[in-house]
């Protein structure tokens, strides 16, 4: 019996509307109590009541339409986010695949964006440097990787960010819809290297709309709908489900 | 805890780094823009306070040197603030990073151009035959620190704030303008009228620490009072924005 490394315990998690507060000086003013009261309910509720526990090394999907509180889970877990009721808890370090160049700088070089990206990750700017050439050459960025990374394609965007986080040393990974850019040949190379994540014992939270990406990767998948969990269990069981 | 302390002083140097090779990256003249730009802005003071309206005093272009320099770190900081978080959103929606670094880095970042700019003040002196003196071994280093608490403070408070109130980032335009004015930077402390005098000087967190830094730099000296206000206001100023920041900063991917 492995312990579960991510517990979902009856999560609720509602944003307060903010745009309500920019409505306007005169609105606010004339309206005083019914607008702050109205402020204080108007509230989006992005999760209602959801449970779940993913164990160490178990690569759990979730999928569901846009809108449904995929990527707020994966707040939750990557603990940028606070649940408004219940309880999260995550053992150990969650690594974010980011959306294609977050937290990259279109002037800086391939290489310093890699040294920047690895330490905003969480690696130690010792560690990153010993694995540059590594990164690099896993990123099959060859002579563009000196140049600013503004003239890059979109494809070797992708790659370079995918490069560095698959050289984090994460114990969850979290994917949020990552393998939408790209080539067919990046998309292999992304899918065997997180089958070797997984192989190593890394824990895996993948988020996408491909129901073939998600029966290659994940064990198991909770389908989200209406902001509730509206079935969880074997994958294919799961995706036959959500695609009828 | 030992290695999270690295890891913080890992992000900071990478940050600044960062801030430092894209400001003048794809330009010409890099680092002299950061000089041009307050000395720029000496030139215009000087023509419209020295050469128009007279003002009665020697030297007047290392005065205005001597306090416009860490003025311009100073505002340039704050006025960058209230969107160091707002360009920074991606980071902040997925990646649980210490967040009050951002503002740091830019701070920092004004910093060191402050510092690289002061072989220029070093200049003017020369042509108005004065010359650095020894305090600035200790004094520097005092008010570059008493500076970056206040300067920090401030942007916590601002770049924090701004993501819920968006109506901040007009506010500080207006206000580190204001401030310039109120602050004794183009015209010396002793040509405040008598009543204003203690207002300009105490009442205005900027007031003792520009006014310090133009005595270190044109005298060498370091009034005692002076210096101690100013080091009282950064630390309000930190403890505050430190307090605004940790009461909001959970709700920061919230509203990005």
């Amino acid at each position: 019996m492995r312990e579960p490394i991510i517990v979902f315990d009856h999560v609720r998690k509602s944003y307060p509307l903010y745009h309500h507060i920019t409505g306007g000086t005169k609105n606010l003013l004339f309206h005083l109590p019914s607008t702050l009261s109205a402020i204080r309910n108007s509230r989006y509720e992005a999760l209602k009541d959801v449970s779940f526990e993913v164990k160490r090394g178990e690569a759990l999907g979730i999928i569901g339409k846009n809108g449904a509180g995929k990527s707020t889970i994966l707040g939750l877990i990557a603990g940028v986010l606070k649940p408004t009721e219940g309880r999260v808890v995550v053992k150990g370090r969650a690594s974010a695949l980011l959306e294609l160049g977050a937290g990259f700088h279109p002037e800086l070089t391939g290489r310093e964006n890699i040294i920047l990206n690895g330490i905003i990750l969480g690696l130690a700017k010792a560690e990153v440097l010993k694995k540059l050439d590594e990164i690099i050459e896993f990123s099959g960025i060859e002579e563009f990787i000196d140049q600013p990374i503004r003239v890059y394609s979109s494809g070797m965007l992708a790659r370079l960010g995918f490069s560095v986080v698959s050289h984090l040393d994460p114990d969850i990974l979290l994917i949020d819809e990552i393998l939408a850019v790209g080539d067919r040949e990046f998309r292999k190379k992304c899918i065997k290297k997180m089958m070797k994540f997984k192989k190593r014992g890394v824990t895996i939270i993948f988020v996408s709309h491909s129901m073939p990406d998600v029966k290659r990767i994940c064990d198991r998948v909770a389908w989200l709908d209406n902001h509730i969990i509206k079935m969880m269990g074997n994958t294919g069981d799961v995706v036959s489900g959500y695609s009828k | 805890m030992n290695t999270q302390i690295k890891h913080y002083i890992d992000l900071i140097t990478v940050l600044t780094q960062k801030e430092m090779k894209v400001r003048y990256k794809s330009t010409f003249f890099g680092y002299v823009w950061s000089v041009a730009h307050p000395l720029a802005f000496a030139f215009v003071f000087f023509m419209a306070v020295k050469v128009v309206m007279r003002i009665q005093m020697e030297g007047y272009a290392v005065f205005l040197i001597a306090g416009l320099f860490p003025w311009q770190w100073f505002s340039n900081s704050v006025n960058a603030s209230p969107m160091v978080f707002f360009l920074n959103a991606s980071l902040i929606k997925k990646v649980s990073l210490p967040r009050n670094v951002l503002p740091l880095a830019t701070v920092l970042q004004d910093m060191i151009h402050f510092l690289l700019a002061i072989p220029v003040i070093v200049l003017f002196l020369f042509i108005y035959h004065k010359s650095p003196s020894f305090s600035w071994l200790y004094g520097i280093p005092l008010l570059l620190i008493i500076q970056l608490l206040m300067t920090y403070g401030l942007s916590l408070i601002i770049s924090s704030l701004n993501l819920f109130i968006r109506d901040l980032e007009r506010l500080t335009g207006i206000g580190t303008s204001l401030l310039f004015y109120f602050t004794p930077i183009i015209y010396p402390e002793t040509m405040i009228p008598e009543r204003y005098k203690t207002l300009v000087l105490y009442a205005n967190p900027l007031s003792p620490l520009m006014v310090s830094w133009r005595n270190l730099f044109l005298n060498g000296t370091l009034e005692f009072s002076l210096v101690a206000a100013s080091f009282v206001y950064s630390l309000f100023a930190l403890m505050l924005g430190y307090a605004v920041y940790t009461r909001l900063s959970w709700k920061f991917a919230e509203v990005l």
